[in-house]
């Protein structure tokens, strides 16, 4: 039963019910909602999960994450990370071997199945406070975000294509 | 005397922080505290009770099937709802199959490398380790050439600089001591645990249409389409491949993870006198088999310190566990209107009340359950005493076989009381991950016979009565006992409550300001250098803690995560 994986995943981490902390399962909701993904492109709410995305990220070409990032500047900025950078960004900020998506990624090294690129696309917070609703700077963020991750699988050419509404 | 504060702090708060006073080179004090309010509860107040799943599987990024299942338990519970046998073997297939990957990802993922010291690894012998392995198993892949291939790559991780997931370990620590080949071929299974648990991941993809968060669950049953010919629902074709994926599962799990479990164990035999902290166990029979819940694959109930004294819970109506649950939060950053020392999650409350840290006041996010007002540890140690006691013939015979491998290792026999131990929660946690295998594939086996008698029934459809009704639901999760408790008033949920199984361990002081299992565990650990705690994550990361789950964001600054100060 193997699965013919699209090369491109579009991850949308972190979690619904703390409004801001979930705006990249947002971006992936309002990207999926606006526009139709190429047969190459695959889009996933994966949550506040880590290990249990493994199978889902192994043996893809690219990896795009959408999450909310700890960085500075304003509310709802959008900041993008590829490669190097992000492992910068992932150094002790875990407890000792706490399975998040950066041991997740270095295990996929482990069993050479790790996204040759990754791009995180994230998004500063405004609000982390138990709720559904994203506040209005990241709402904006999350439009902003989905922008940047249409561009950039248009550079990949995957370009997706707009819903008529 | 020194204070160790162990905090993966954020920018936000969360996470889980452990304080210890460490005096004569031995903790003397501990707490447990949550560093985070989340009061998810509060969200779903008003909202219809068959959506509530939906919700609480966001709660946890580890456990969503888990919150997903007690979810629909809960509002079934309460409207006496029955569901249908199909769709008690799937759900039951899902949350085995979720165990067993979670157990597996728990000791080899999380709490080996407190054991196995990966650079040590390197000086292994692959010859030596996999002599070692064909002593313990015939286990295939404890080859030559695969061990050796695994030290390669090891070598080239280390050579590099980017020591990726190995790279925030404390290798060379005065208390890591296998020898080099026993870590060599432990760092072979972490590595061959990678591929297996996909397999399991798998499986509850295949059953749940998606993963990490399953599509298929309804209040009254399953909406997966049961049809023998159908290439869009459930057909026999993906029963057998999900076989297929339980067979491999099995080889690892009983020849590679059991044996590995039992070695650590037994080289470690010191850590057998650490940790034990709360000797009242309880969990919760788990795999109903009926359309009622009152009988169940796995047993389960409560021990009140001496497994002689065993009271199991029965069905999914059980009075003596419903009745038993209470939340204190005396240390907890709550306050309760009324002057009620600890209150019944049915009427419990969610005031958050945050002042500071406060050693003999309160200090923890966490409310302090107990359970017939005593503290109770849960998770897989608790679960394994109370299927032994009840006589669960597949726990007997893991369990002596954990035992058995372990005295060969020791060279000495190993008496059940060693299991009161940190080492015995992770041993246990091994011993349960098999017995849910075995049950994976009962539960297999039971659904193909029921549709092939013909019923292909998987929904009973709820209908919500006026005035109030009240539920509860409960599972015996990876980490333990997990119930929700929901009031529905007029078909909308007036009130919902989690207990989770963190809550029962990471629970600060109660009402009788008694610690709870993290803290208690935590007395009389050794701590050779405050600096490097590595002793009390051991004990800490035996309950496999997953406080730290609902925050994920990343963190542009670096932040020291243990702290130690001179007092």
């Amino acid at each position: 039963m193997a699965r013919p994986i699209a090369s491109v995943l579009v991850l949308g981490l972190g979690n619904i019910l703390l409004s801001d902390e979930g705006v990249g399962v947002r971006i992936v909701e309002a990207l999926d909602a606006s526009h139709e993904l190429p047969d190459e492109v695959e889009s996933l709410d994966g949550g506040t999960s880590g290990m249990e995305l493994l199978d889902m990220v192994a043996g893809r070409d690219c990896l795009i994450v959408a999450d909310a990032v700890n960085a500075a500047g304003p509310a709802g900025r959008v900041i993008r990370l590829e490669n190097d950078d992000i492992r910068m960004l992932f150094e002790t900020r875990f407890s000792p071997h706490q399975l998040g998506l950066s041991d997740m990624l270095a295990a996929l090294h482990l069993i050479d199945e790790a996204p040759r690129r990754v791009i995180v696309i994230g998004v500063v917070p405004e609000n982390l406070k138990t709720g559904l609703d994203l506040s209005p700077a990241a709402a904006g963020g999350r439009d902003a975000a989905v922008a940047m991750i249409v561009d950039e699988l248009t550079r990949l050419g995957m370009a997706p294509t707009p819903r008529l509404h | 005397m020194t204070r160790i504060t162990i905090d993966p702090i954020t920018r936000i708060e969360g996470h889980l922080r452990i304080d210890c006073e460490v005096d004569g080179g031995k903790v003397t004090k501990a707490w447990s505290s949550g560093q985070m309010w989340r009061g998810i509860e509060l969200i779903l107040k008003d909202r219809d009770p068959r959506d509530a799943w939906i919700f609480t599987q966001r709660i946890c990024g580890v456990c969503t099937t888990v919150h997903a299942i007690t979810s629909v338990r809960a509002v079934e519970n309460a409207l006496n709802l029955e569901v249908p046998l199909n769709a008690q073997y799937i759900r039951n297939m899902i949350v085995a199959a979720h165990g067993v990957h979670d157990h597996i990802v728990h000791f080899y993922q999380l709490a080996a490398l407190d054991w196995v010291d990966i650079v040590s690894a390197l000086k292994g012998d692959p010859a030596g380790a996999a002599k070692l392995g064909a002593s313990l198993s015939d286990y295939a892949a404890n080859s030559i050439p695969n061990i050796t291939a695994v030290r390669d790559k090891l070598q080239t991780f280390v050579d590099s600089g980017n020591l990726g997931v190995f790279a925030s370990g404390y290798w060379g620590h005065p208390a890591m001591k296998l020898p080099p080949d026993v870590n060599l071929l432990a760092a072979t299974h972490y590595i061959q645990a990678l591929e297996v648990q996909r397999t399991a991941n798998k499986i509850v993809a295949i059953l749940g249409s998606k993963t990490p968060h399953i599509q298929n669950l309804a209040v009254g049953g399953v909406s997966n389409a049961i049809n023998p010919n159908s290439q869009s629902t459930l057909t026999i074709e993906r029963l057998y491949a999900v076989k297929a994926l339980i067979d491999q599962l099995g080889d690892f799990v009983n020849n590679a993870m059991i044996n590995d479990v039992a070695a650590v164990g037994a080289l470690y035999a010191d850590w057998t006198q650490y940790g034990a902290g709360v000797t009242n166990y309880l969990s919760v029979p788990d795999l109903p088999l009926d359309t009622k819940g009152t009988q169940f694959e796995l047993p389960g109930g409560y021990i009140p310190g001496d497994l002689a004294k065993f009271q199991p819970i029965t069905s999914y109506q059980d009075a003596f566990f419903r009745d038993g649950v209470k939340e204190a939060v005396k240390h907890s950053w709550y306050e309760y209107t009324g002057d009620s020392a600890a209150l019944h999650p049915y009427v419990g409350q969610t005031n958050p009340k945050y002042d500071d840290f406060h050693d003999d006041g309160k200090y923890s996010w966490v409310k302090a359950p107990t359970f017939l007002d005593k503290r109770a540890q849960v998770g897989p140690l608790a679960n394994v005493l109370a299927m032994y006691a009840a006589g669960h013939e597949p726990t007997k015979r893991h369990l002596t076989r954990v035992i058995e491998v372990a005295s060969k290792v020791a060279g000495s026999q190993i008496p059940l009381a060693a299991l009161h131990s940190t080492i015995g929660r992770i041993a246990a946690r091994a011993v349960r991950c098999a017995v849910l295998l075995e049950a994976l594939q009962n539960q297999w086996r039971l659904l193909i016979d029921n549709i092939a008698r013909g019923d292909d029934r998987t929904f009973n459809r709820p209908t919500f009565p006026k005035g109030e009704i009240r539920g509860f639901g409960y599972h015996e999760a990876p980490r333990g006992v997990l119930s929700h408790w929901v009031v529905i008033k007029d078909g909308k949920i007036d009130n919902y409550q989690c207990v989770v199984p963190s809550t029962w361990n990471a629970g600060p002081r109660d009402q009788n300001d008694e610690p709870g299992p993290y803290e208690a565990s935590l007395i009389d650990t050794p701590v050779a250098d405050a600096s490097l705690p590595l002793e009390v994550l051991r004990t800490v990361h035996s309950f496999d803690p997953c406080l730290a789950c609902a925050v994920h964001m990343v963190d542009a600054e670096k932040r020291p995560i243990v702290q130690v100060k001179a007092m």
